[in-house]
């Protein structure tokens, strides 16, 4: 792969900015030499259709949900709608400074407000903040919240999460950072929460039990209701990962289900584009008994006028540099438009049905330890395929066979796991197309596991060399050895 | 429903596959009493284009859009972004792709945040970057929970001088680490005042240029630390002539990417930019690519020292941060590559010399005097004579847009404007703002 610094440091090409029209006074003279640079920044300098060029290629090696199937478990790669896109783009909502004065920005203060109302209603709680950049900048101010609220309440004891082995992989370190400690809870044999097991886990030094519904098994806790009684009658709060939301969209809530604090990822859920790793939103929804704690400001609505309240002395402050990435909560505002009742119920009914019919499609050939009805997704294992076959080389062989594979080694209850979410685009031609690869998978681990192994064959590079990565990590390009 | 690929046949076919007779079936493990209390958006199925339409009548309700003159800036700026950012930050193969798990299918995202990160190394002048965090102020968030992780003590000195909403982020995360924040003074020059400087912290914190716009002195500062870190709040694009912090031995620089080809998009999504030390790489929060090789020697791209990240460490890992904010990175690396580090130093001097043509003229004015003396950038603070909240609302009638004066006095700086600007501002429009403030 070539990078932009691989192209010649040439002089500017210039052409991109306008002549001073002021008079000019020179550098000098208007910065001290000490506070100057000496050295410029070794930035190449490409001519516009050398730019797009090398960027266009680099796009062409990158697999995008518009490329294929992209069935990564527990992330929901549901296709993102163009519209959005177009939507986020248009000038008055792409420039509008957070700090102008709210009587110049009340477009986007009352999409915002509107957001955070349909917000409240999905999750069945009382109040949202849009702030959480991010699904796990989420459980971290769901943890804040958590926190003040027995701060508060005078019981700084509770200084314990629980945390099933089943929950999301960022719930431990979001409960560390926020200065508790984790307690894992093993998962019954169903694959749900054993009620004696949280029984025993539960005491007065419990803050909360940070829960992903359904878990991370695409298994829905059928006693949600036992659960969420049972935490709450030792006084802990209810947290809920909402990263599973797809499963129950536009049929049931989780502050229906006992949920004190469920957070959102609009960029799963709520169809806004991964962008490779970023940026996503993470709002947040809580109970009553949380609604004093929420980060600053509030958007509140008087009559027609939307404003910022800054006034709420137990908040926790802020968690965002102003109201949370609004170009994201624009296209999740816009997806509960065009969708509706009928369409996010239809969403959640063709989600789990394609999990369902993959689940039973794939388990004659892979093991499936938890076997039951799904929800949106299901964990099969990639162990005892072949001698020597990983859940890795599985996952490598998918590529050559133009798939995205599923996520591998999460949860790590699963030995090999492979952890497969299809979401509800996929219409049945893809999924018998991926069954049907994944079934000569399993034939050529026994018959060829050469192919296996040596996957994948035909992307423009081969199986990277992850332990050079590590021990020698070369993160900035190599200017002196060119 | 239009994003949905399968069919009422496909349907009954899949459901019949399964064993089960209806979709509702499916669902038969949500408690009945969860399902029973459900209530709906009351929300209809809309068209394409009726959706288009109710946020188009929506934006109708920016008035801040139609042909105002901003000087608005605090940490985010008003820059001209050049066609090509968006145009390759709409190629769906980067837009729609997850974070890059398979790096041979991800070498479009993995090879770009490998040159995001020697940008801002570049640009910082430090050893190793992040592929970017949340926005500028977890950023700095995450950089304090890191000097603490090094050093050990729990107190942090910050500069009074740092934008309010630095600031306020700061002293969340801090409020939930329990580490204590010490605010350090500033000078009438409008720099950090070192004299009185506490002992036993983990680090201290400096922006430059700082929320009056006043570029800090940072020669001799980390000799003066002893144990604690050194970390630089900065702006990139003041760096295209600023010392990079990483000349004054800084071990962490911490900026807003916005300004790199970023609209404002009131305040989200932004750009956190992460730099360190390369001693202290294994204590750095946040994502990283490597270049490596593949099976056949041939040079790649890949996630790494993922040990340090929450999907592996989980409970002990360096920070719970599991994206980056990579389609922005993605922007940024864009808008510095299309400058090139000519066109950044051109850049970087067009916005100096206006803010200074601007600064002049508006200071030429009896009573208005610069309201700290020390170099600045392109965003500077005036002392006015008359109450700027008048000024401001004066201006704001000629559709000319001010920073307002409460975050300013909020510092102790009364009475004061702040006037940010960019490459965009043309001299007739800075003509026409100080005839405006001329004729009150």
């Amino acid at each position: 792969m070539n990078t932009i610094f691989d192209h010649k440091l040439a002089k500017g090409v210039g052409g991109l900015l306008p002549a001073l029209d002021v008079p000019e006074q020179g550098i000098e003279k208007l910065i001290p030499s000490s506070l100057r640079r000496t050295h410029a920044p070794r930035i190449p300098n490409l001519s516009e259709p050398e730019l797009v060029r090398h960027y266009t290629h680099l796009s062409k090696v990158n697999y995008g949900i518009d490329d294929g199937f992209y069935p990564l478990g527990s992330c929901t790669m549901k296709y993102n709608p163009k519209i959005n896109e177009d939507l986020a783009r248009l000038p008055g909502f792409a420039n509008a400074h957070p700090l102008a004065d709210e009587d110049l920005v009340q477009g986007s203060l009352k999409l915002l407000y509107e957001a955070s109302r349909y917000l409240c209603r999905i999750a069945g709680l009382v109040e949202v903040t849009l702030q959480p950049a991010a699904g796990a900048h989420g459980e971290l101010c769901g943890m804040f919240l958590v926190k003040r609220y027995f701060e508060k309440r005078g019981e700084e004891k509770r200084k314990r999460i629980l945390l099933p082995d089943s929950a999301h992989g960022t719930n431990p370190s979001s409960a560390t950072i926020a200065g508790f400690s984790v307690t894992e809870i093993p998962s019954g044999k169903d694959g749900m929460i054993n009620l004696a097991t949280l029984e025993e886990a539960l005491d007065d030094t419990v803050a909360a039990i940070m829960l992903t519904v359904p878990n991370t098994l695409g298994i829905f806790e059928e006693r949600i209701l036992e659960v969420t009684n049972m935490v709450h009658a030792a006084g802990s709060l209810c947290y809920f990962d909402g990263a599973n939301l797809n499963a129950f969209l536009g049929r049931a809530r989780p502050g229906d289900m006992g949920a004190d604090i469920f957070h959102f990822n609009l960029h799963k859920t709520l169809s806004a584009p991964h962008g490779g790793g970023g940026p996503g939103s993470g709002p947040i929804a809580v109970a009553q008994s949380l609604v004093d704690f929420l980060p600053v400001p509030r958007i509140v609505k008087d009559e027609n006028r939307y404003r910022f309240d800054w006034n709420s002395p137990h908040s926790i402050g802020c968690i965002h540099s102003f109201y949370g990435n609004f170009g994201v909560i624009l296209k999740a505002y816009a997806y509960l438009l065009l969708l509706g009742d009928t369409g996010l119920r239809e969403v959640s009914e063709n989600a789990v049905l394609n999990a369902n019919y993959l689940q039973e499609s794939l388990k004659q050939t892979y093991p499936l330890p938890y076997e039951r009805l799904c929800k949106h997704e299901f964990v099969l294992s990639g162990k005892g395929l072949g001698e020597g076959i990983s859940a890795l080389d599985i996952a490598k062989r998918l590529i050559d066979y133009g798939f995205h594979p599923p996520t591998i080694y999460f949860p790590l209850i699963v030995p090999e796991a492979l952890m497969i979410e299809p979401t509800e685009c996929e219409g049945k031609e893809t999924l018998d197309r991926f069954i049907e690869a994944m079934e000569r998978i399993a034939a050529e681990a026994k018959e060829n596991p050469r192919l296996l192994h040596e996957a994948p064959q035909y992307t423009p590079v081969r199986r990277l060399d992850q332990t050079r990565a590590a021990r020698q990590p070369i993160l900035t390009y190599p200017f002196d050895e060119r | 429903m239009r994003y949905i690929a399968n069919t009422g046949a496909d349907r009954r076919a899949m459901l019949a596959a399964i064993g089960l007779s209806s979709l509702e079936e499916l669902f038969h493990d949500i408690p009945q009493e969860v399902k029973d209390r459900f209530q709906p958006l009351e929300l209809t199925v809309r068209s394409e284009m009726e959706v288009a339409q109710v946020l188009k009548e929506l934006v109708t309700l920016n008035s801040c859009q139609q042909s105002s003159i901003s000087f608005l800036g605090g940490g985010v700026y008003d820059h001209y972004i050049p066609s090509v950012v968006s145009h390759i930050t709409s190629r769906s193969e980067f837009y729609t792709a997850y974070t890059p798990y398979q790096p041979e299918l991800s070498q479009g995202t993995l090879t770009t945040m490998f040159e995001f990160q020697t940008l801002v190394c570049e640009l910082t002048g430090m050893e190793v970057a992040n592929a970017s965090i949340y926005d500028g102020a977890s950023a700095l968030a995450e950089g304090v929970l890191m000097a603490k992780r090094i050093v050990g003590n729990g107190r942090v000195a910050a500069a009074q001088s740092l934008f309010p909403h630095y600031r306020r982020v700061l002293d969340t995360y801090c409020w939930a680490a329990g580490i204590k924040v010490i605010e350090i003074p500033y000078t009438n020059a409008g720099t950090c005042d070192l004299t009185a400087l506490p002992q036993d912290l983990s680090s201290l914190v400096i922006q430059t240029p700082n929320a009056f716009g006043v570029i800090e002195e940072l020669k001799g500062v980390k000799e003066r630390l002893k144990d604690a870190l050194l970390i630089v709040v900065t702006n990139p694009i003041s760096l295209g002539i600023l010392a990079p912090p990483g000349q004054f031995r800084a071990d962490i620089v911490i900026g807003e990417g916005q300004p790199l080809g970023i609209p404002a998009s009131f305040g989200g999504p932004f750009l956190g930019l992460f730099a360190t030390r390369e001693r202290y790489l294994r204590q750095m929060p946040g994502r990283l690519t490597a270049q490596t090789v593949d099976a056949e020697g041939k040079i790649g791209y890949t996630m790494a020292i993922q040990t340090r990240e929450q999907h592996i460490r989980r409970e002990r890992a360096t920070s719970n941060i599991c994206t980056n904010s990579q389609l922005c990175a993605l922007a940024a690396t864009v808008y510095l590559a299309s400058l090139g580090a000519d066109g950044l130093h051109e850049l970087a001097t067009l916005n100096l010399e206006k803010a200074h043509y601007l600064a002049q003229r508006i200071t030429a004015l009896p009573g208005y005097r610069l309201a700290f003396e020390a170099p600045f950038f392109n965003e500077f603070a005036v002392r006015v004579p008359t109450d700027p909240q008048a000024i401001r609302a004066r201006l704001k009638e000629e559709r000319i847009l001010l920073d307002d004066p409460r975050f300013l006095s909020a510092l102790g700086a009364p009475n004061t404007l702040r006037f940010a600007v960019t490459e965009k501002r043309t001299k007739d429009e800075l003509d026409r703002l100080v005839e405006l403030l001329e004729a009150m």
